[in-house]
């Protein structure tokens, strides 16, 4: 069987007040699925795989054939827990351990 | 060779200094090389040097572009002819069929943009696109909407993009992505624009490229028309004097 390749995306959260990481996640979700429904979605294979509210940063993995959905969901972010916010993507790497070598990544 | 990322469409309110320091400031942590922001057409150079000044200070090279919104065909011609050499950008907001027609053919008008979100207002169609090509207009699509917009309103405004992108790409428009940001949290970096595209079918090294090489290439041979010494494209005075 084809081995799956997935993609860890450093995350850096603009915004004044942090949210949970619940509110985060469910953030993520809901962007991918309004922009890619339900079936989209299930591709992608989100998962968050660490969060620093004191840095506002984030890593989440996808599945490397729907990296470009993600990004483009991620970018649609206009708020987080009710508040203003813009998500950007600082690194995209295929090994966590290569996302913190990465002087833009999330360490 | 590395990009450098271009956003032609910032709103910066110029009677506002620290909102624009904050955007300009932002644009260049996003990673942006060039920005340009419309200014009304009674603007004075002081100003326009004020914000270039601004952006040189973090390391920004500040294009400036005036957005034409005339009511009819003949003042859109006396806008073009008063404003093409006072700024760098020139682009028209294309309202009316008419209008939308008589930018399309001027071979003064950098960019296209077409506002408007209701579909039977937006005038980009194959003979829009057929004209543009002969002048060489680009097309601009701001982005602004997509992260405003939500539900059936966007799903309408991302299957009209899709169709007048497709239109651009057959008759090999330069398509030209811009923020149309007016505050920090709608800013994106370049690759987002760029991933944004991909929701109305521009992919890969063409999205790149309408956030970099085609931006970058209106604002370079626009420099160069303004430059002194420019005859005619690809005829410039080098030496003057009797001994030439």
């Amino acid at each position: 069987m084809k081995r799956l390749k997935r993609r860890y995306l450093a995350l850096q959260l603009n915004v004044d007040c942090m949210p949970s990481e619940r509110e985060f996640l469910d953030a993520v979700w809901s962007v991918v699925t309004r922009l890619f429904g339900e079936y989209g979605a299930s591709l992608a294979g989100l998962a968050l795989i660490s969060y620093d509210c004191d840095l506002k940063a984030a890593v989440l993995r996808t599945n490397l054939g729907a990296l470009d959905n993600v990004r483009a969901a991620l970018a649609t972010i206009t708020s987080l827990g009710g508040r203003g916010a813009a998500v950007h993507v600082l690194a995209v790497s295929g090994t966590i351990k290569a996302l913190q070598k990465n002087p833009k990544g999330f360490s | 060779m590395k990009r450098s990322f271009v956003d032609l469409h910032l709103r910066l309110s110029s009677s506002d200094l620290v909102h624009t320091q904050t955007l300009t400031a932002k644009a260049a942590e996003l990673g942006y090389t060039f920005v340009a922001a419309p200014f009304a057409p009674g603007t004075k150079p002081d100003e326009i040097r004020k914000i270039k000044a601004f952006c040189a200070d973090v390391g920004l090279d500040f294009v400036s572009r005036v957005d034409l919104r005339p009511r009819s065909e003949n003042e859109l011609l006396n806008l073009l002819r008063k404003l093409r050499r006072r700024f760098e950008i020139l682009c028209v907001l294309c309202e009316t069929k008419e209008i939308a027609r008589q930018a399309a053919k001027d071979h003064r008008v950098d960019l296209l943009n077409f506002p408007l979100l209701d579909q039977r207002r937006r005038f980009f169609d194959r003979a829009e696109a057929e004209l543009a090509t002969c002048s060489n207009a680009g097309f601009e699509v701001d982005v602004k909407p997509l992260l405003v917009l939500e539900g059936p309103s966007r799903v309408r405004f991302l299957s009209c993009l899709r169709r007048e992108v497709a239109v651009a790409v057959e008759f090999r428009l330069p398509i030209v992505l811009s923020s149309g940001a007016s505050e920090v949290l709608l800013m994106r970096k370049p690759r987002e624009v760029a991933a944004l595209a991909l929701l109305f079918g521009l992919k890969g090294d063409a999205a790149l490229d309408a956030v970099s090489e085609v931006p970058a290439g209106v604002v370079k041979k626009n420099r160069e028309k303004l430059g002194v010494g420019f005859v005619a494209p690809g005829i410039r005075l080098i030496k003057q004097g009797e001994d030439c």
